[in-house]
Formats: C-alpha cells, sequence, structure tokens
C-alpha cells in the first residue's frame, strides 16, 4: 500500500522495524522461483530437491533477495532507495513453515540521507537470512 | 595426492578471468515480467506497479525492484538436447560435479545499486570468478565456496549495479534415499532425552504423569539425577517417592543464542528445587522469560512437548508461596 514515505530525520538508531511473518507456502516458492526466472529443478521439483539431500523444494536466493527487499521498503515506504542489499543464507525456507522478519536500524549517514537496516529472517529451523540493507530517505 | 594436485591447479585456471561474453536479457526491463514479481512476493510498492503513483514518486515513473537485478539475465530454461551455452562458470561446476561436489547452494549474495532500472532498460552483465575456496567441511557436506563479482551495464555502458555472490558446490552429507518424503521432515523436534539403564525408570514415571524422586533405602536420602549409589551412605539399595510438584526457582538463565532447533527462543532455563530438597533442570513456561525471578514459587506441568515426548516443565505457581518461598 502506499504510505507516506519516512523521512531521514524521524529515524534514530538502534530504532527496531515492526516484524513482518511471511507463510512459507508451495505457491511462493516454486512461484518465486519462476518470477525470477531461476527454473533450477531444486527449487520446483521435489524429487530434484531430495536428490540433493533436502525434504522438499526450497526458497531460492532471489525470491529471499526481493522478500528483504520488501521488508525494508514495506516499512520505509515507497520513495525510499536502496542502496544496498547484503545477505547470508542459513537454514532453507521450506513449505509449511513460516519465516519471521526483524530489523533493527543500526547507522545513519548524514551526508547521504542513508540508513543501514539489520535484517534477520528466521523460520522454525533458526535463520534463513541475516544482513544489512541501505536504503536511502527523503 | 597427484589427483588433488591436478585438481587445485585447475581450479586456480578459473580465477581471475571472465567467464565468457556478457550475458544480455532476453527481454528488456519490462512492467509484466515486474507485476508477475511484485504479485508472488506480496510487494505492494506502487513505484514498482502503479503508472500514475509511481509518476508523482521520487523515481517520476514505473521502476523494477532493485532486487530483481538478477532477473534480467537469467538464462532461462535449459532446452532439452540443446547443450547450453557453455561459459567458464558451468565448466567449473562441472568439474567439480566431476570431483564428487555434486550439489550447489548459494550462501551470500552483496547488490549494489548505482540507479533504480526502468521498463526498456537493456541489461548485460559480466561476471568474473574472483576465488575458489580450499575443501571445507559444512553443516551441508564437505565442499567448496567459490565467489564471483558481476558487473551489470545498461544500454550506454554504464554501470547500473555490482554483485557479489558465493555458492558452496558440496557432497550431499545424507544419501537422497535416506529422507523421508513427508511434510513432517521439516518439523524438527527437540532433543531426545537420553534413557538408559539407571534413569529409564525416571522417564517411565513421567510418561505415566509422576515426577519420581530416587530415595536412599537405608538412609532414606532423596537424590536426583538418578544414580546407582547412594552419597551419603554408599548404598545400592533404593526406591522412589512422588515429588508434590511444587518448588522455586533456585536459579536460572534466559538462552537466546544459538537457537537451537525444536526449542522456541528466548528460552528459561532453571534449576527448580523441589520442595523435598532435591533440583532439576527444566524449563520455566507460562509467563515471559523476563518475569523469571530467583525465589519464584513453581508448580509442575508435565506437558507433552511433541507427540512422542512429555517432559516436567514448570509455570508460575497460582498461590502465594508460603513457608517455602524463602531460599536459604
Amino acid at each position: 500500500m502506499s504510505r507516506q514515505t519516512l523521512r531521514f530525520e524521524s529515524i534514530r538508531e538502534g530504532e527496531r522495524l515492526p516484524e513482518l511473518s511471511i507463510p512459507l507456502t508451495s505457491t511462493l516458492i516454486v512461484g518465486g522461483a519462476i518470477a525470477s526466472r531461476d527454473f533450477m529443478p531444486v527449487h520446483h521439483d521435489r524429487s530434484a530437491a531430495q536428490a540433493q539431500g533436502m525434504s522438499d523444494v526450497f526458497m531460492n536466493i532471489l525470491t529471499t533477495n526481493g522478500l528483504v527487499g520488501r521488508y525494508v521498503t514495506d516499512w520505509a515506504g515507497s520513495d525510499a532507495m536502496l542502496q544496498r542489499v547484503a545477505i547470508k543464507l542459513g537454514a532453507p525456507n521450506l513449505p509449511g513453515d513460516s519465516m519471521t522478519f526483524s530489523g533493527r536500524v543500526v547507522a545513519r549517514d548524514e551526508a547521504e540521507r542513508a540508513v543501514d537496516v539489520e535484517i534477520t529472517g528466521r523460520n522454525s529451523w533458526g535463520n534463513h537470512v541475516t544482513g544489512t540493507v541501505r536504503v536511502r530517505l527523503p | 595426492m597427484s589427483g588433488n594436485e591436478e585438481l587445485e591447479s585447475e581450479l586456480r585456471s578459473f580465477v581471475g578471468a571472465e567467464i565468457g561474453p556478457p550475458a544480455l536479457g532476453a527481454d528488456l526491463v519490462n512492467a509484466p515480467m515486474i507485476r508477475h514479481w511484485c504479485e508472488i512476493l506480496g510487494d505492494m510498492n506502487p513505484a514498482y506497479t502503479d503508472p500514475e503513483a509511481a509518476a508523482r514518486s521520487v523515481h517520476a515513473g514505473l521502476v523494477a525492484p532493485p532486487t530483481m537485478l538478477q532477473v534480467w539475465t537469467m538464462p532461462g530454461v535449459a532446452k532439452p538436447g540443446a547443450a547450453m551455452p557453455v561459459d567458464r562458470q558451468q565448466e567449473l561446476h562441472a568439474l567439480l560435479t566431476a570431483h564428487g561436489y555434486s550439489s550447489v547452494v548459494a550462501t551470500n549474495c552483496e547488490q549494489v545499486y548505482e540507479r533504480y532500472l526502468r521498463p526498456g532498460d537493456c541489461v548485460s552483465s559480466t561476471t568474473v570468478i574472483e576465488s575458489i575456496s580450499p575443501e571445507k567441511t559444512t553443516g551441508l557436506g564437505t565442499g567448496r565456496f567459490i565467489d564471483t563479482r558481476t558487473t551489470y551495464r545498461d544500454a550506454r555502458g554504464e554501470r547500473v549495479a555490482s554483485m557479489t555472490f558465493r555458492v558452496l558446490k558440496f557432497k550431499a552429507a545424507q544419501p537422497a534415499q535416506a529422507v523421508a518424503p513427508t511434510a513432517s521432515a521439516a518439523k524438527p523436534r527437540r532433543l531426545r532425552p537420553l534413557r538408559a539403564h539407571d534413569n529409564a525408570w525416571w522417564w517411565d514415571g513421567i510418561e505415566r504423569g509422576e515426577l519420581l524422586i530416587q530415595r536412599c533405602s537405608d538412609c532414606g536420602k532423596l537424590r536426583h539425577p538418578p544414580r546407582p549409589m547412594c552419597g551419603d551412605c554408599q548404598s545400592l539399595r533404593w526406591d522412589s517417592v512422588a515429588a508434590s510438584g511444587r518448588g522455586v526457582v533456585y536459579s536460572h538463565v534466559v538462552m537466546h543464542h544459538p537457537p537451537i532447533p525444536g526449542y522456541g527462543f528466548p528460552l528459561a532455563v532453571a534449576l527448580i528445587e523441589l520442595e523435598e530438597g532435591t533440583r532439576l533442570v527444566s524449563n520455566v513456561v507460562g509467563c515471559t522469560p523476563e518475569a523469571v525471578r530467583i525465589g519464584m514459587a513453581v508448580e509442575l506441568e508435565i506437558q507433552h512437548v511433541d507427540e512422542e515426548l512429555r517432559l516436567p516443565l514448570f509455570h508460575p505457581a497460582s498461590e502465594k508461596p508460603g513457608k517455602f518461598g524463602e531460599v536459604g
């Protein structure tokens, strides 16, 4: 939804982002892989995923990147500009689970009017994704 | 050994060079692909899909989500029969597959955006293999990390973004047939208690809904955890009594890290002193971990933590602690 974009001045270091919970459906995992033109069988074919030692299809990194970007701009607003997204993947996202994002502002750059947000996306296994997103604000 | 050195030197030949000619996207940056992406990810940012709102935004028109970066030059579906255009990166993966590292997983990705892409942009990318690690042991299996750096350019050749990407090419730790194809296979559970000759009777009690305390048949001393010999009189004869289930928190920690699969965090781990005098390690449930205090009166609650396991947990006592509230 369209919402007022946060202003740089209104953001404090240490501020926490509201959590966002994402249900991990097969639709999201397979649909995300196809929308990102990633046709690696492990992301849409359960038997291929099992041949690699996983119990089911698992989310591809492009979808994770997209969800991380969405989490930060859902909070900051539509005029916020993503400048950098750096992520590290851990526990795979599998169907039937859910992932909850949390985030915290860890740095403010006055000159650039940008903030660094540290994000974590947890599922029932542990951290699926941890990382830092730099976003510039009006 | 010589086979190993041969592989190492072959691997080194991949490092530092571009993997092939620039990859050119099959399509220009376009609104339908952006809409599909936003729809599946639930991204409602109007700058991506609403032309009027986007025109009024800081972008002055529709833009692509920057995290779609890689999408624009993805190779797409491998054509059956026809070999995919082979580049150095695919050769490297094939070489590692031939040496048993048959699985691959992405582990790190960093993208830096110079500007937002717009519908009509024509994106191409060039990729360099930056490094290949020695063999490492990971949770997934042993493997090698491959780092690549990709530069994305527009039709004028100007850099629009760059990306560093790390994958693990590994020997899967679990053979495929060991994995049950059930949805519940993904649900981690608490660690199982270690049941053995000297303590199985105690766990049997928990399964019946009773918290037992071992008692020396000769001197009457109570002890926990279960063990064969009385520490006071060295007697090997023992029986047991049922605990009342009332106790106090003798000591506790709130565990945040590491998040062990199957447990909820933060986790209140407490040493409970039963009113009979023995202590046991348990969890305090039914209140926030921050509310747990030393000396807090608690009551037993034998809980089914999953379909197989019952555990003696403790919740805050409903009444005043009374005489048992004072801990020495």
